[in-house]
């Protein structure tokens, strides 16, 4: 291997970190914890967008690292974190797959995203492309997340990690996006989170459970037409 | 075959031997510190070692000789594969008999034999720590071998002094590849070491036992044997990880005597620390139940697996 | 062209056709057991002998041809001996001379069918596994296929007065024949619009894209049927079993290895040129057959069918390794396809010997003891000590420890592996070294599944008091376990020799050759300049000096005497026989953790059972999904067509005057 400048070398390990924090956020089963890997996660996109801004010099990505420190890192945890101890949900439900068919099916995954970015890689000109694999592979193993878990909350944490991805997959291929993308971007989140809130307590209080197999009771029954 | 090669590759050997119950009484040590009481003596298995040797073996009345020649097996193969794995320097004429294939295949030997022997005697104690030393070994082995293979793929070469070599002399930088491996890594040593979390090797209750049900029936030399085998694996491993991720220090290409004698301190300075890592890393966890043992060791599989992938991809 | 003589292709002909004789021969006496299997028996395996050594002595000669007047008139049958062929022909000659020495000792009176049957059975199917090998037009082939099944099968149903005999060997016969069928429309598709059925026209025709794939894809399903890949596995858990256990080594060590030979010659010799993902989806049917064998051999308790699920595992690594051949070959990298094809023709030869050794070994524990189930054996290893050794060597040879031989074919396999990340396509490269890793774990379970096979049965004390009586095997037994126990060592320690006689073979399937060999003759490196070498000589002296290194300075200095006692019981003063692991006690580790793959049922005890009963069947799940709602939408199928037989005469004359008429009207 010819001598790779630090900073690059930082940021590829950045993005294995992301890899593997989306793994530890698949196996993880206490909600507590799944909220911190999110910060973490968070403090990991900081790094990257710290070492990003210092390699290229754009300063706006320094705009962006701040409002990812604000947002992602002290915002949202933290507003998690209140949802869970009001909510009292700290454990989730046994998940739909078990933990090493989810391993495996996320191993499958990685793969599939690795191949699929390897074309798109070769039309970026950033030098951070090789890690856009990375970012598709963060955002679909969230979306897996979000599919094989049982309680709500530890759904919201996918669909956080999910835009923690997509904000990577931005930054390595385009050096982030426009700021009013940006901006728009994370005013929805955060919306969307505290929209979430309020629907969580409404769930809480229609089924006394934040199990989401309980919302399956809404559905249209054959028998049901009948008056039965 | 340089004459500084043979004699590097029977300092090793000495090395591997003397040094191999001194690891074991430092790890020990280590743990007792950590846990706030006072350690026996570093030199206590020593002297265990040497206390056995000198007894009588008593055997049980239906062992077979399986059962008496396994002891010499698995302490002839441990000691065989200390002469393949690079402690001191890189160039061995063992290499090319055996490759990091053939040395993952000789530890597995050992465990066969070892199993074979527990079965032997035909008691629920040394079945039951053939069934469960088999099933670490069985989910042990392939993450041990994906850990080989993304050293194989970043060095293009299997053996294992040739890695090293390759590892020890390449520019300076951060490989989150073999950041995963090492981790991998390091589970799968405490793993097949058994060591806590898959096993306490300090327990007494047989129904907890992994390791120690398989040596219930062994005595006096067979023991010794035994023991000294178990210590020299321990010894093995932490050399193959030094092998593979903290190569800088092994007397590579055509250093002389001087590399050599320099290795020495090298390798005695990354024993402690190992040592001190290992203590700490057993204090802090606990044992985990059986059945929980082939998640840890997935998790390891899927540690090196992530790094080979990872390899692929960033070619780091 | 009749054959010359004096030419290998006539001494291997002529050989097959004494096979034949003898076979005839234990006809004029059936019953006599000194003359069939005293006399017989070790006659055919001189010629099995003989064989092997025109095989091996050929190895490097140009193909030779020939052409025999007999069959159909306008279709005689074809014969060709080219690299292929002697290399397996090779592998029957080996194998079968060790099983038929071990046979001549096996046979003993018993009902079923008679000695004399047996053999004539037993050497026609020995001499048509013969001339497949040989066939060079599909006629002869396909006659020679059937004559396999067929007296395979009758073979199988030795002892046809059990009804789960019956019902294997009608298992078998079906899906041999689904297979055969196949099989049959994969050489249709190859005739490539010539209609001449020989291998030479297939060989020039060139297929278009779609029915190359067609032929292949038939190929593999045909012949997967007879290896056993999964889902077309089922037969053999129940065949191998069921036969008489020289047969079983026949079947397992040979017979799936024709269905190896047919699958290359069709790929890689017939269609010539095959593209890369073929070998992708070979190389998953492997993977998956590989892991599902090995996973299901742990959890048996017994020991035949042990075997049998093992060589579905084994079958399934040579695939893997075909289909990593294919992809090489597809890819345009020759050299890779031929260390792959290096790894498949080493890794065959060596699961003949081992599966071969291992079904013998528990032949003579049968013939010994009467016992086939692991619950009822235990503690051989005193009464059987030579059947324990060389049973040994095969058991260790299975787990893939070095220095036995099936590390070197596995040695090879990874090597080949290591090398697939340069493919250049895109999730190909990435997915390969993920099935190095499934072909690792099989490796490894395989190990798990060895000690559970020689543990339960030859270690620990036994586990029925009819035990004391068993008698170590005889001295023709004896002989077959010493042949092919030696045959493994010697595929272990000369896999240099051995790679050098492969490589004409490999040259001639793949277009490409190993780069020149720089190593001296007791070093294995296939790929020079890459420090990837590995010596099993040099292995086994070093570790035998260390062990005799060690024997020697502990009695120097510290030998002490030894004295017997009991084994240690942890202050529980009864423990028995019974406490030990049985062969499901063994195998629960598995269970539990590949509990997906079972289809578990289980009777628990309560605790108000006067008679506490506990029960476990392991089904097969394939079974369950896929054969039973297939046999029943069969069975439907068919009642749908019962409407025809009315019973009544008229009807049925009726028939035939519908058809008479429709005829007439259609010719003129």
């Amino acid at each position: 291997m010819s001598a790779v400048p630090l900073t690059l070398q930082l940021l590829n390990f950045c993005a294995a970190l992301l890899l593997l924090l989306s793994f530890a956020m698949l196996s993880q089963r206490r909600v507590v914890n799944l909220v911190n890997l999110l910060a973490v996660q968070g403090s990991v996109l900081l790094l990257a967008t710290l070492l990003l801004a210092a390699r290229t010099g754009q300063h706006h990505l320094y705009l962006s690292a701040a409002l990812t420190l604000g947002l992602k890192v002290i915002l949202l945890p933290w507003l998690l974190h209140r949802l869970i101890r009001r909510l009292g949900v700290y454990w989730d439900a046994e998940p739909l797959l078990n933990i090493s068919g989810t391993m495996l099916l996320g191993v499958l995954i990685v793969v599939f995203a690795f191949g699929l970015a390897q074309p798109i890689s070769q039309l970026a000109s950033t030098a951070t492309r090789n890690a856009i694999g990375i970012a598709v592979a963060v955002v679909l193993l969230s979306f897996l997340m979000m599919i094989t878990r049982r309680k709500a909350m530890s759904q919201v944490v996918g669909f956080l990690s999910m835009e923690n991805g997509l904000f990577f997959g931005a930054m390595s291929a385009t050096y982030g996006m426009p700021m009013v993308v940006e901006f728009g971007v994370a005013l929805d989140v955060l919306v969307a989170v505290l929209v979430l809130g309020i629907f969580f307590f409404q769930i809480r209080e229609q089924f006394d459970s934040l199990d989401l197999h309980h919302l399956e009771t809404l559905r249209e029954e054959a028998g049901q037409r009948r008056g039965t | 075959m340089r004459p500084i090669e043979i004699v590097t590759q029977l300092l090793e050997l000495a090395a591997a031997l003397a040094a191999a119950p001194l690891f074991v009484g430092w790890i020990n040590q280590c743990r007792a510190w950590l846990q706030n009481r006072s350690a026996p003596s570093i030199w206590l298995p020593y002297r265990g070692i040497r206390k056995l040797f000198h007894k009588d073996a008593v055997i049980a009345g239906n062992a077979s000789q399986l059962f008496r020649l396994a002891p010499y097996i698995t302490f002839g193969a441990m000691v065989a594969a200390a002469g393949i794995i690079p402690s001191m320097g890189t160039r061995l004429p063992f290499t090319r008999i055996a490759d990091a294939i053939a040395l993952v295949g000789l530890l597995a030997t050992a465990r066969v034999f070892m199993s074979l022997a527990a079965m032997d005697v035909g008691t629920a104690f040394g079945t039951l720590g053939a069934r469960r030393e088999m099933m670490v070994g069985f989910l042990a082995e392939p993450a041990l071998l994906m850990i080989i293979f993304v050293a194989s793929l970043i060095s293009a070469t299997t053996a294992l002094p040739a890695i090293t070599e390759h590892l020890a002399t390449q520019t300076l930088g951060l490989y989150p590849s073999l950041a995963f491996t090492a981790v991998a890594f390091t589970m799968v040593l405490l793993a097949e070491n058994a060591r806590i979390p898959i096993d306490n090797p300090a327990t007494h209750l047989e129904l907890t036992m992994i390791h120690e049900a398989m040596l219930l029936e062994y005595s006096a030399r067979h023991l010794a044997l035994m023991e000294w085998a178990a210590a020299l694996k321990l010894f093995n491993y932490a050399c193959i990880g030094f092998a593979l991720f903290i190569p800088w220090g092994v007397s590579t290409g055509q250093g002389g005597p001087l590399a050599l004698l320099a290795s020495i301190p090298l390798l005695a300075g990354k024993l402690i620390a190992a040592g001190g890592v290992l203590a700490l890393i057993e204090t802090v966890s606990a044992k985990l139940r059986v059945f929980r043992a082939p998640e840890f060791l997935a998790t390891a599989f899927l540690f090196a697996v992530l790094g080979l992938l990872v390899h692929l991809l960033l070619g780091a | 062209m009749t054959p010359a003589p004096h030419s290998p292709l006539t001494a291997c002909l002529a050989l097959l056709v004494l096979w034949g004789l003898i076979g005839v021969a234990g006809l004029a006496r059936p019953t006599s057991l000194r003359y069939v299997a005293r006399t017989l028996f070790p006659l055919s395996a001189l010629i099995s002998v003989a064989l092997a050594a025109v095989a091996v002595w050929s190895l490097s000669g140009a193909p030779e041809r020939a052409i025999l007047v007999i069959g159909l008139p306008d279709l005689p049958v074809h014969l060709r001996l080219d690299g292929l062929s002697r290399v397996f022909l090779f592998l029957l000659g080996a194998a079968s001379a060790g099983i038929s020495v071990f046979a001549a000792g096996y046979f003993r009176r018993g009902h079923g069918t008679s000695a004399g049957l047996l053999c004539l059975q037993y050497h026609l199917f020995l001499a048509s596994m013969g001339l497949v090998m040989l066939a060079d037009d599909a006629y002869a082939f396909m006659v020679a296929w059937e004559t396999m099944a067929l007296s395979s099968y009758f073979l199988v149903t030795t002892q046809h007065s059990l009804p789960e005999i019956r019902r294997a060997g009608f298992l078998y016969l079906l899906i041999a024949h689904v297979g055969a069928i196949a099989i049959l429309l994969a050489f249709g598709v190859m005739q490539g619009g010539s209609w001449q059925f020989t291998f030479d026209a297939m060989r020039a025709a060139h297929l278009p894209a779609p029915w190359a794939a067609a032929a292949f894809l038939l190929a593999l399903f045909g012949f997967g049927a007879k290896a056993g890949l999964v889902p077309l596995h089922v037969w053999l858990p129940e065949a191998h079993p069921a036969a008489p256990s020289p047969v079983s080594a026949l079947m397992s060590g040979v017979m799936l290895k024709t269905a190896v030979y047919g699958v290359l010659r069709i790929t890689f010799d017939l269609l010539g040129q095959p593209v890369w993902w073929w070998g992708v989806v070979a190389l998953a049917v492997g993977l998956f057959t590989a892991l599902y064998g090995v996973v299901f051999a742990a959890a048996q308790s017994d020991m035949k069918r042990l075997l049998a699920y093992s060589s579905i595992e084994n079958i399934g690594i040579i695939f893997t390794a075909f289909g990593l051949a294919i992809v090489f070959r597809g890819v345009g990298m020759p050299m890779l396809a031929a260390l792959a094809l290096i790894a498949l023709l080493y890794h065959t030869l060596n699961h003949a010997f081992i599966k071969s050794l291992l079904f013998v070994g528990t032949g003579a524990v049968l013939h010994s003891t009467g016992e086939r189930n692991l619950g009822r054996l235990g503690g051989l290893i005193h009464r059987m000590p030579w059947v324990a050794w060389l049973t040994l060597i095969g058991a260790l040879a299975l787990a893939g420890l070095p220095p036995l031989n099936g590390f070197v074919s596995e040695w090879l396999l990874l090597q080949a592996f290591l090398f697939a990340h340069e493919v250049p396509r895109t999730f190909v490269n990435m997915l390969l070294p993920m099935a190095a890793a499934v072909v690792v774990l099989a490796a490894a379970l395989a190990a798990y599944v060895m000690v559970k096979f020689f543990g339960v049965i030859f270690l620990g004390q036994p586990r029925e008091a009819a035990l004391a009586r068993a008698h170590d095997a005889g001295i023709l037994q004896r002989l077959g376990l010493v042949w092919l126990a030696g045959g493994c060592i010697a595929l272990a320690l000369f896999p240099t020799q051995i790679i050098h006689g492969l490589r004409g073979v490999v040259k001639q399937l793949s277009g490409a050759d190993l780069p020149a060999q720089t190593a001296p003759w007791w070093l294995l490196e296939p790929i020079p300049g890459r420090q990837a070498s590995y010596s099993a000589l040099g292995f086994l002296l070093a570790v035998t000096a260390v062990v005799l290194l060690t024997i020697l300075g502990v009695r120097l200095f510290y030998h002490r005497r030894v004295r017997r006692a009991d084994p240690w019981d942890c202050g529980f003063a009864r423990l028995d026989a019974r406490m030990q692991d049985t062969a499901e006690g063994f195998g629960q580790p598995i269970r539990h953790i590949f509990g997906q793959f079972f289809l578990l049922r289980r009777e628990l005890p309560t605790p108000f059972d006067r008679a506490p009963r506990y029960r476990v069947v392991i089904g097969d799940r394939i079974w369950e999904r896929l054969y039973e709602p297939l046999g029943g939408l069969v069975q439907r199928i068919a009642d749908g067509f019962a409407w025809v037989q009315q019973g009544r005469i008229a009807t049925y004359l009726l028939y035939s005057f519908v058809t008479l008429v429709a005829l007439l009207a259609l010719v003129l």
